[in-house]
């Protein structure tokens, strides 16, 4: 007779664990349908960038010249502002009931559990912020040859700021002031997407090619989905034993 | 020696006033780097002396002495 | 090799033999600094380009390389701690913090006076400020978050975890940066290849870097054993060395 580990009988047991595949979808499902449910929480960030994009304007003047040459950086900032806005949430909630303490202590890796929870985050705003900006960059007079290179560069960039911030919250979700702190650890690490997100958008403003910093973008993402995990994992363990 | 008079080392040509303000602010932070933590451990240092001797003074009698 | 590993584990141990380590090294490094200060204003020429200003290098790139390298040393500690949970780790790491920062702030300020005189302005966007400037906020975001946490073994283990996430950051933000604005000038002090910079105002600033480092050191076993007193303030050992103090 063999002797099983528990994790090893997920086909025949009764009680069985689910791999970690589907253990990461069912997370992933769990949080889309509680932000669903909640459809304002959806919507603060896209109003958040909204109002923020016409403060602009009335700061910096109506002249389209003056508002182009803005446009970029403008609207690159404001999006990285509502994706930190929001990021402070992820974990809030389930630290708060002790669910977070049951994905802990799960037999799955959290690794890809934490994964499951950014990438619910990014849909949530970093996707669709990427989705209404055409709209408001259009507003700024930015030409329509640069839209493309908006909404993919919002895209990349927004994700690698949705799991940087992913371990801001981690860090601090056991902290009762955890709001302004969020932004003062994570702003630093947002630096250089924004550098590479407004080059690759004034690129192609400029007609030069965007697909480099774009590149960039998606090397920057890569050694984001493989390195922050491990970093927000910790993070919980430590704000769970806190 | 590069300056031939005091003068001549407090001017230095015009930037004397950058040169030893620059100076004057890097010492000032080097000194408060030094100072901070030596004050920091003598308070420690005291206050645990005097909850020491105080709760001693209590339960076994004078501990000065047997030093 | 091992035992001395564990040793550095045990709080009475390294409490003392920093001690004896700060009785020599706090009067090299003030002889030094003082030393290399005088010899950077009193005795090197002035540059042809800049002038006298140009002196304050022998405080500005000491405390830069020094500051960069402090937060390796924290990041370092920091992995140490989280890998061997090693308190004494979190105690260094705790340490090394303020005196980072205020290294960079000192690299800043004097960058920010020197600048004045060359450029014609107290600021310059460029890219080794601005990296400087993004590494103080990296410093001070690790003090803030250990300030936040009443839990201080959380706090360490926590700080561990915003230091090598910014450890890894750093040369991506250096490179970014780097390559968003290039017209500081070019970097004159190389070990290996040739170098652009005079011996004879080379040599004055090879004794303040070394000044700095030795510096950096001192504060750091100096706060290394204030936290150690402060942690430990229950045990038997802390409370040996008070009544000592406490009897003089």
């Amino acid at each position: 007779m063999q002797r099983q580990h528990p994790q090893s009988c997920s086909r025949g047991c009764l009680l069985s664990v689910p791999h970690t595949g589907q253990f990461c979808a069912r997370v992933l499902r769990r949080q889309l349908l509680l932000a669903v449910r909640r459809p304002i929480e959806i919507g603060n960030p896209l109003l958040f960038f909204a109002i923020v994009i016409v403060l602009f304007p009335l700061g910096l003047g109506p002249s389209p010249e003056r508002l182009v040459s803005f446009a970029p950086g403008v609207l690159w900032i404001t999006a990285l502002l509502s994706n930190l806005l929001t990021s402070d949430a992820v974990f809030r909630s389930d630290f708060d009931d002790g669910s977070l303490e049951q994905l802990i202590l799960a037999p799955q890796p959290l690794f890809f559990s934490a994964l499951a929870y950014i990438l619910a985050h990014w849909l949530t705003t970093g996707l669709l912020l990427a989705a209404v900006s055409p709209v408001f960059a259009l507003m700024l007079n930015l030409p329509v040859s640069a839209l493309g290179a908006l909404f993919v560069s919002l895209l990349l960039g927004t994700a690698v700021l949705s799991l940087l911030g992913g371990i801001g919250a981690a860090l601090t979700v056991g902290l009762k002031r955890g709001g302004i702190l969020i932004s003062l650890l994570i702003l630093p690490l947002y630096m250089p997407v924004l550098i590479f997100g407004t080059a690759a958008v004034q690129a192609a403003m400029t007609g030069a090619p965007s697909g480099p910093y774009l590149a960039i973008l998606g090397a920057m993402l890569s050694l984001a989905i493989a390195l922050a995990p491990l970093a927000i994992a910790t993070g919980l363990k430590v704000s769970i034993d806190a | 020696m590069y300056f031939d008079s005091l003068q001549g080392l407090l001017m230095m040509n015009g930037h004397g006033m950058y040169v030893w303000s620059a100076y004057l602010a890097a010492i000032a932070i080097i000194m408060t780097l030094l100072v901070v933590p030596m004050r920091r451990r003598a308070r420690l240092l005291q206050q645990l002396a005097r909850e020491a001797n105080g709760s001693e003074d209590k339960t076994v009698g004078n501990a000065r002495v047997e030093q | 090799m091992w035992t001395f590993f564990h040793k550095l584990g045990s709080p009475p141990w390294l409490y003392a033999i920093a001690g004896t380590i700060l009785r020599w090294l706090v009067p090299i490094t003030l002889i030094a600094l003082v030393a290399g200060m005088i010899w950077g204003l009193l005795f090197t020429p002035p540059d042809f380009r800049q002038g006298d200003s140009y002196r304050i290098i022998y405080i500005h790139v000491p405390a830069a390389v020094v500051a960069l390298a402090g937060y390796y040393v924290m990041a370092i500690a920091g992995a140490i701690s989280l890998i061997w949970r090693m308190k004494m780790a979190d105690v260094v790491m705790r340490a090394a913090a303020p005196v980072g920062a205020a290294l960079t702030f000192i690299a800043l300020l004097t960058g920010a006076i020197w600048g004045k005189p060359t450029w014609g302005t107290w600021w310059v966007w460029d890219a080794r400020i601005t990296s400087m400037l993004i590494l103080l906020f990296l410093y001070l975001g690790v003090v803030a978050l250990y300030e936040s946490f009443d839990n201080k073994e959380a706090a360490g283990k926590a700080c561990a975890v915003l230091s090598l996430v910014g450890m890894v950051n750093i040369p991506i933000v250096y490179k970014s940066v780097d390559w968003w604005y290039s017209l500081h000038q070019p970097a004159s002090i190389k070990f290996t290849g040739e170098s652009t910079i005079d011996p004879s105002m080379l040599y004055p600033l090879l004794l303040m870097i070394a000044a700095f480092y030795a510096l950096f050191t001192c504060c750091l076993l100096m706060n290394i054993r204030a936290e150690l007193l402060q942690r430990e303030s229950r045990t038997q050992w802390v409370k040996k060395i008070a009544s000592e103090k406490g009897a003089d």
